[in-house]
């Protein structure tokens, strides 16, 4: 792969953002390319907005995305995806979880959730695909696996065997956790 | 095998392969992880948090000054307080490696100012270097402990937010045995500054210097790319990935040492290219030192700009003139998700008292500091670590007896054993009234939870004495000490009113632990819950700006026929049961199946 892929991830604090853009970024190395990986972390993030660029290929330079030229926009939350419209072009392929979490302004009454222009929006992209990952963790019994259940989803748009991926996910969690993310990967997997 | 690390956890790995056998730092964004992997992955290397980062420089020397390799690390803006022994160590020098890592913070993302530390390597005249990426993070760790030794110099590696919060693959190897024996070294002449020493050790200053520039222009951390000679780029750090990923083609004068300059390489570089750019974040460090040696400069930051992070896309439109046109805009107004205090946090009930009492609050650096956000909008002054006690003491001595009841200072526990002692042992000495509180909530909270002198453990977790912040007030001299739940509103708001109002310095210490730490919170509270019939949507819980309470927009009425225009809902997931919103509420709304009282740990 000559040209570098990147992947923007976006979402709200809490949500597992993190670890899901490691593994991608892991993964990725394995696979024998050049990676680079930036987020943004300190102050108190809990509930704040959280975004993850990754970026792959055979020499990556910047560890962050030039806007508009994101191959990938996955969003955690329906929301946030309107705060990346300018790293997309028009055929970034965009991949949503059908959730909405208030922000604190929605919470206090003092705004409201933008929930036309987030409609509005989605039907300018030719790529984009509203996934229902925090369902799919919710119908399982457990909320938290909503991000595993992402990596199934957005897994399936890279050539990388699956293996590769749920070895990368398990050795990152205690043993316990890993039939219930071993099945939302799986999940994922057919959502993707 | 290559492996992805932060460029802080390489900075780390660097330390450790070099054969340092000591580290020292104090937690500051984006830094604080490079101890935190020291003492995690580095059983070889002694690692301490320090009260404060010019103690941790001072730890660092002494190490040092045996002959032991020793790092040191901090945020930009902690230079600032290590800067005077670091001022001085560049006159005696060093034995064993001392290599000072700055972490800069450029568009603030968590920090006061976005300040260019390159300037201290020229101020200090000390040579420093600067990693593009993980790999060289932890090379020019090693490098940097090899020169340090071969110019008996400290050496500075500077990273930027984007170096050490970015993973990148890196390459690992052994570690290796530092050259020099750990032993005393009498010698002070060299390690003495008295006056009389220190002149002599000014002019190995200025020689060592010379000697350094000429390492400079054979350096192969220095590199040069000649490739299409139309357009010349003198870059260094991230700056270089930027300039690299919008003129891959171009010809390239890679600093890895920023201080001092290959004068020769540099003019060398000049004549092999047509057009000169600098690209650089922050000040116009490269470009004014080129123009000082007479290089011609085609573009700078007469193009580029001095405020905030660069980025590959402002390149773009700046230099490559490729305007930006995106294929869709971001829309104004989307509700932002800004930082707050968690739910269950010890400073909201204080902010939430100061609110009431119109008290103006001088503050101070850490979680708090959210204090001066809405809806609490309750803190006033931010400037450095401990100022919030200057502050108030200063307002005390200009506002006289009018002031008295009206100001109050707000200082952190780990911020206080930084920075606030001498500050308190300034208010008791010059009679002042000022009260202060320290936000005592057991750990560096901000950060990430870092340990400090007063939480009772080290680093790596043992068990160690915790400074008595009661103990101490009395010592510095104070008569009116109180500790204070901040959970529990009316007694707290009484104290705030009586202490604030004395003629004399009183002391508040907050007993609330941090929400989110573990170790003091032995027992999970339940939950608060709204009961829906009885709200009457008077807002008073929602005024508390807490994460778990929400406002449901439904207008109508209550059970008892009471019009509202919504009422309240608590998240039960998020609510710790802290109380707040239970005592603010006049129609007993909110309640629980536990037992009720005041905060998340029983008898503060």
């Amino acid at each position: 792969m000559e040209k570098t892929t990147s992947v923007l991830m976006a979402g709200v604090g809490g949500q597992g953002i993190i670890l899901a853009s490691d593994i991608l970024s892991e993964v990725m190395l394995d696979a024998g390319y050049d990676v680079k990986k930036s987020e943004i972390h300190g102050m108190a993030q809990r509930g704040g907005s959280v975004s993850s660029h990754i970026r792959f290929g055979k020499k990556v330079y910047s560890p962050t995305i030039p806007k508009g030229s994101a191959d990938f926009l996955i969003c955690f939350e329906k929301l946030e995806l309107l705060r990346w419209l300018d790293y997309c072009n028009e055929d970034t392929r965009v991949i949503v979880n059908d959730l909405e979490l208030n922000p604190p302004m929605v919470n206090l009454g003092e705004a409201e959730y933008p929930r036309e222009l987030f409609e509005e929006t989605i039907k300018k992209f030719k790529n984009l695909t509203l996934v229902p990952a925090s369902k799919t963790a919710l119908d399982m019994g457990n909320i938290r696996a909503a991000n595993v259940v992402m990596i199934g989803i957005f897994s399936k748009y890279f050539d990388v065997e699956e293996k590769l991926w749920l070895d990368k996910i398990l050795g990152k969690l205690p043993e316990k956790l890993h039939d219930l993310n071993r099945k939302a990967f799986t999940e994922g997997r057919k959502l993707g | 095998m290559k492996k992805l690390l932060s460029g802080n956890e390489a900075i780390a790995r660097g330390a450790y392969e070099a054969g340092a056998t000591f580290a020292s730092a104090y937690p500051g964004t984006p830094s604080t992880e490079i101890l935190e992997t020291v003492a995690k992955e580095y059983p070889e290397i002694y690692a301490e948090w320090s009260p404060n980062e010019k103690v941790a420089m001072e730890v660092a020397m002494g190490a040092a000054f045996t002959g032991a390799r020793a790092m040191v690390a901090m945020k930009h803006v902690g230079v600032n307080v290590a800067a005077d022994p670091l001022m001085t160590l560049s006159y005696t020098g060093i034995c064993g490696g001392l290599v000072v890592v700055t972490a800069d913070d450029p568009q603030l993302y968590s920090s006061q100012n976005e300040q260019d530390n390159r300037n201290y390597a020229k101020f200090a005249k000390i040579p420093m270097l600067e990693p593009s990426d993980s790999q060289e993070a932890k090379d020019f760790v090693v490098r940097a402990f090899e020169i340090s030794e071969q110019f008996d110099t400290p050496v500075m590696v500077r990273s930027v937010t984007r170096i050490s919060h970015a993973r990148t693959p890196v390459e690992l190897k052994e570690r290796m045995k530092p050259p020099l024996e750990v032993k005393i070294r009498k010698d002070p002449p060299k390690y003495v500054m008295l006056p009389v020493y220190g002149r002599k050790r000014h002019v190995v200053v200025e020689e060592r210097f010379k000697k350094l520039k000429e390492f400079a222009e054979t350096f192969d951390l220095n590199k040069m790319e000649i490739n299409d000679t139309e357009i010349g780029i003198i870059t260094s750090g991230i700056s270089y990935q930027y300039a690299k990923e919008v003129f891959p083609n171009a010809s390239y004068l890679k600093l890895g040492m920023i201080w001092p300059f290959p004068e020769k390489m540099i003019k060398d570089f000049r004549s092999k290219v047509k057009k000169l750019y600098v690209i650089e974040e922050l000040d116009p460090f490269i470009e004014e030192n080129l123009k000082i040696m007479g290089v011609q400069v085609d573009l700078g930051k007469d193009t580029l700009p001095i405020c905030g992070e660069l980025t590959p896309t402002i390149i773009k439109e700046k230099v490559a003139g490729i305007p930006e046109e995106p294929f869709l805009a971001n829309p104004e107004n989307i509700p932002p998700r800004p930082p707050n205090m968690c739910p269950g946090c010890p400073h909201r009930g204080m902010f939430y008292t100061i609110k009431k009492l119109k008290l103006y609050a001088t503050g101070d650096i850490g979680c708090y500091t959210l204090g001066a956000l809405p809806p609490l909008t309750s803190l006033d002054t931010c400037v450095c670590m401990g100022a919030s006690i200057g502050h108030s003491m200063g307002m005390s001595k200009a506002l006289g007896d009018e002031g008295r009841g009206k100001f109050v200072a707000v200082i952190g526990d780990s911020t206080f054993m930084h920075s606030g002692m001498t500050g308190l042992a300034d208010v008791v000495y010059n009679k002042s009234y000022a009260t202060v509180i320290i936000a005592d909530n057991r750990i560096t909270a901000m950060t990430g939870a870092q340990d400090h002198p007063a939480t009772g453990y080290t680093i790596r977790g043992e068990a160690t004495h915790a400074v008595d912040f009661e103990e101490l007030g009395k010592a510095l001299g104070f008569k009116h000490i109180v500790k204070a739940n901040p959970y529990d509103l009316e007694t707290y708001e009484k104290i705030l009113k009586e202490e604030t109002e004395r003629d004399e310095p009183s002391l508040i210490i907050n007993q609330g632990p941090c929400a989110l730490l573990r170790r003091a919170l032995p027992k999970a509270k339940k939950p608060f819950y709204v009961d829906v019939d009885k709200c009457i949507g008077c807002k008073r819980c929602i005024g508390l700006g807490c994460p778990a309470i929400t406002w449901n927009a439904e207008e109508g009425t209550n059970a008892d026929g009471k019009k509202r225009k919504g009422y309240a809902v608590i998240e039960p997931t998020l609510c710790n049961g802290c109380a707040l919103c239970y005592q603010l509420c006049n129609v007993d709304a909110i309640k629980t199946e536990d037992k009720v009282f005041y905060g998340l740990v029983e008898n503060l």
